[in-house]
């Protein structure tokens, strides 16, 4: 168990420390060494963009919150055909690259305002809630459900007084995720605000690409740092002291089938949640259509240029596969010892896995470049782009299978440990198959993630690999119909890939409680 | 699944993060090889876009030396990663430094110089460094681009720069930021040269009350708000270029441009390729920039990344001739004034122009 421990606690605290701490520090003290960086977060343009920072990703967060929720409510109570259909398709937005969904707002007139923003924000990050809490949701026993309700508690006042305190570590996990996420938002202010609207992540891009003001840049990158440490550690006490150990039972046994008034909600819901998600997806396929299908004709020949969608196609699944191991390789370990560990240890490792999440993208980029030349020179590497994605994408899996590994009953281990099962074989049998379809979700989201890019590589040097989203950017930034159309093309190929990924993740996954 | 799961997947994490590092510190002999094996080329994304198999395969089959293409964002993130790496650089040679940004990369000392015996066949206008630091490689003009279509009526397109403040082109032009876009910097930078350094702003309140809009970058402008794009602006800064590669890339062929080109108010760029200080080797470098100035590498750039070569004796091809607007007389400013000025500059357009 010694041995097993200090794995735990060394993949996590070795990789994040190698690969987060140590190239973002770099560039701190660069920036800290250098002059003027304090003098330029006193300004005033500095305290609008941190006020609306704040204010922004704070409303996003609530109205992702109510929209996901009532498919949230169907997909974890209901069993229905094109179940996993449907959450597959709300898990689409959230990896299309910001520029491509950015086109299809602005072509829906929404742009220039907040209100574009908040839209936004609210279509990429449906799915994070939607398949967060299901994971929990969807596995709760009802029995304590069906006991109020005996007791003629309403069906509201049941789920207020019941249901709703045991999925609140759920939603608050869901909800640490998508504020961060709004909190660092980048190529959606950029595209969507009129340029007027910045984010603190914004102004810190800005500081670097144009100016090469370092000073300053570091000095924004730390009042984000401390930001999200301060909302980071507000959020983990909370979880403390709400998390319940949670009876757990496989879908199967919980979802029920529809009847009545509540078949006529559940399909409206369905249909029009689906039917939002679907709107921008659909603006990007009529455009690949267009003239005769001459984006597809242009993939399938795309004459002088050196466009290659195969290859791209297999480079993104590639880096997605490795960056997704990686994911899971540092994030259910240090999942495990947050839901282990003495409070005030855990805590700080729940922190410190958050923070790629809530860090700038253009700040780690730097940090790569200035750091990771000593021992080995890893700045080129090809493995340095799917590391970027897996430091994105470990916050992730931490919090999918946090309130899973949490809910794991003390006494079911206990049981098993009495029973004379070694510690290994108590982790074999009890946790990983409770886990299991946690780390399934997990590992789904990360590979996700890495197939959107994400904006998770800006100013990362990469190789030559032309991933899909890469040849996107490509073939945005040069003139002419066909190579526009042949990039909305390859934003369908896109949604298809991350589609197809998440339905089969959740296929994969779906019996694996059965022997529970 | 066993129980070790998790681990192994560390496991192999880590094997495979050690392997990658370890092909690249393969790939970089001592600098006292006679000729590496491969020699890297860091350049910006729309550059490496265009790069194909054959782009340096006579380069490969003349000298054995394989090219690495390393695409680093637009040309200012590349300047700024090459900057950073001054110690230890991560590619041998960079290409697609313009004028606008020379001065900050001389500055920071990143390029060593070479003198390219081939520079004998390239204007002299076009070489901005007496000490041949950087080499220049191709040319081309930002400029005003009008759709056709629009302007097909009574309503005929703008001569120049002063009468895009006319009311009878209010609401019609796009823009890009000159703090996230090369070209509208180098729109910026027009501006300021039409109207001197102390007339621009005055210009510039005068299109904002005629309706300038700002996109982020080129792709929007040229994308989403023009009207040849489903938009509603039909002038947009572009390039002079443009019209050949719409012509090229139409769909159905029709042999003719969208949109035509303003030749008043253009600004020139000329981007130049230099070999890295304390790169792996830079002897090797300079055959790189010998070939990127050589007729069979001259000769793939005006239909590749529809701009003008830089090298006099290179035939251009009659479709990119026939479209490609040549502007009299494009603006231009002193590197060292851009440099010294750059960024209050955008400071103050971003106060005037986005209050």
């Amino acid at each position: 168990m010694k041995v097993g421990r200090t794995l735990l606690v060394g993949v996590p605290v070795l990789f994040l420390g190698y690969f987060f701490v140590y190239p973002v520090a770099s560039i701190l003290i660069e920036a800290a060494t250098g002059e003027g960086g304090m003098d330029f977060l006193l300004t005033a343009s500095t305290g609008r963009a941190l006020w609306f920072t704040l204010w922004q990703a704070a409303v996003s967060t609530v109205l992702t919150l109510l929209v996901a929720f009532p498919l949230t409510w169907v997909v974890s109570n209901f069993d229905f055909a094109g179940r996993r259909t449907v959450m597959a398709l709300v898990t689409v937005p959230f990896v299309l690259p910001s520029v491509v969904v950015a086109s299809a707002f602005i072509a829906l007139g929404l742009r220039d305002s907040v209100v574009a923003i908040l839209v936004a924000h609210v279509f990429f990050n449906v799915s994070v809630v939607v398949r967060t809490v299901t994971t929990v949701w969807a596995r709760l026993d009802r029995s304590p459900i069906d006991a109020a309700r005996t007791l003629g508690a309403s069906p509201w006042t049941a789920f207020r007084q019941v249901t709703l305190p045991l999925l609140s570590p759920s939603i608050a996990a869901a909800s640490s995720i998508v504020f961060l996420l709004c909190f660092t938002s980048f190529g959606i202010v950029l595209l969507l605000g009129g340029l007027r609207l910045r984010t603190i992540e914004v102004e810190i891009y800005q500081r670097v690409t144009t100016y090469l003001d370092l000073p300053a840049a570091g000095a924004l990158a730390l009042v984000q740092l401390v930001g999200i440490v301060a909302v980071m550690t507000a959020y983990a006490r909370l979880q403390e002291r709400r998390t319940r150990k949670l009876h757990l039972r496989p879908e199967a046994q919980v979802l029920r089938v529809a009847r009545g008034r509540e078949r006529i909600w559940m399909w409206s819901i369905v249909t029009a949640t689906t039917a939002l998600t679907l709107v921008p997806p659909t603006v990007l396929i009529a455009r690949s259509m267009r003239s005769g299908a001459a984006g597809w004709r242009f993939l399938a020949d795309p004459g002088p240029l050196a466009v290659d969608p195969g290859a791209a196609i297999g480079n993104s699944l590639q880096s997605a596969a490795i960056a997704a191991l990686i994911a899971l390789a540092v994030g259910v370990p240090a999942a495990v010892v947050v839901a282990r560990s003495a409070p005030g240890w855990g805590r700080w490792m729940d922190v410190v896995v958050m923070l790629p999440l809530g860090t700038s993208a253009v700040t780690i980029g730097l940090g790569f470049l200035v750091a990771l030349d000593r021992p080995i020179d890893l700045r080129t590497a090809p493995i340095i782009v799917p590391i970027a994605h897996a430091l994105v994408a470990i916050p992730f899996v931490v919090r999918a299978v946090l309130p899973t590994i949490r809910s794991i009953r003390t006494v079911l281990r206990d049981a098993a440990a009495v029973l004379g099962a070694s510690p290994a074989r108590v982790w074999r049998e009890v946790d990983l198959p409770l886990m299991a379809r946690a780390v399934g979700v997990a590992g789904g989201f990360a590979a996700a993630v890495s197939l959107g890019e994400f904006g998770a590589t800006a100013f990362i040097v990469r190789p030559g690999t032309v991933t899909v989203p890469t040849l996107i950017y490509r073939l945005l930034g040069r003139p002419g119909a066909v190579t526009f159309s042949g990039a909305m093309a390859m934003s369908v190929i896109l949604m298809v890939l991350v589609g197809g990924l998440v339905m089969s993740l959740d296929r994969l996954r779906a019996g694996e409680l059965g022997s529970f | 699944m066993s129980t070790r799961t998790p681990i192994t997947f560390a496991v192999v994490g880590l094997i495979v993060a050690a392997c990658g590092g370890g092909e690249t510190s393969d790939e970089q002999p001592t600098s006292t090889a006679p000729a590496p094996a491969i020699i890297t080329l860091m350049t910006h994304d729309s550059f490496a876009g265009g790069v194909s198999e054959d782009t340096f395969a006579p380069f490969t089959a003349e000298t054995g030396i394989e090219v690495r293409v390393l695409p680093a964002g637009d040309a200012g993130s590349m300047v700024n990663q090459a900057i950073l790496t001054v110690d230890n650089p991560v590619a041998d040679v960079l290409f697609g430094v313009d004028d606008s940004f020379l001065t900050r990369a001389f500055e920071a000392g990143i390029f060593a110089a070479y003198e390219s015996p081939l520079l004998a066949d390239v204007p002299d206008e076009l070489e901005l460094d007496p000490e041949h630091r950087v080499t220049p490689i191709d040319r081309g003009d930002v400029c005003l681009n009008y759709d056709l279509d629009f302007f097909s009526g009574d309503l005929r397109p703008p001569l120049n720069l002063e009468q895009l403040t006319n009311p009878e082109y209010a609401d019609l032009l796009v823009v890009e930021h000159p703090g996230t876009s090369s070209p509208g910097l180098a729109f910026l930078l027009s501006t300021i040269a039409t109207f001197g350094e102390d007339g621009w702003q005055d210009y510039w309140r005068a299109l904002v009350d005629n309706g300038v809009r700002v996109a982020r970058d080129w792709d929007t402008a040229y994308y989403s708000d023009s009207t040849w794009w489903g938009g509603d602006r039909p002038l947009v800064v572009s390039y002079a270029s443009s019209p050949p590669a719409e012509v090229i890339f139409a769909d159905p062929p029709t042999g003719e441009p969208i949109t035509g080109v303003i030749d008043e108010g253009c600004y020139g760029q000329i981007e130049f390729a230099g070999v890295l200080a304390g790169g792996v080797n830079e002897q090797a470098g300079g055959m790189l920039i010998d070939y990127m100035l050589s007729p069979e590498f001259q000769s793939q750039v005006p239909l590749t990344w529809f701009v003008f070569p830089a090298n006099s004796t290179v035939e251009l091809p009659p479709e990119f001739v026939e479209h490609t607007v040549v502007p009299a007389s494009p603006n231009r400013l002193d590197p060292d004034l851009v440099e010294e000025n750059r960024e209050r500059w955008i400071e103050e357009w971003a106060e005037i122009v986005l209050p």
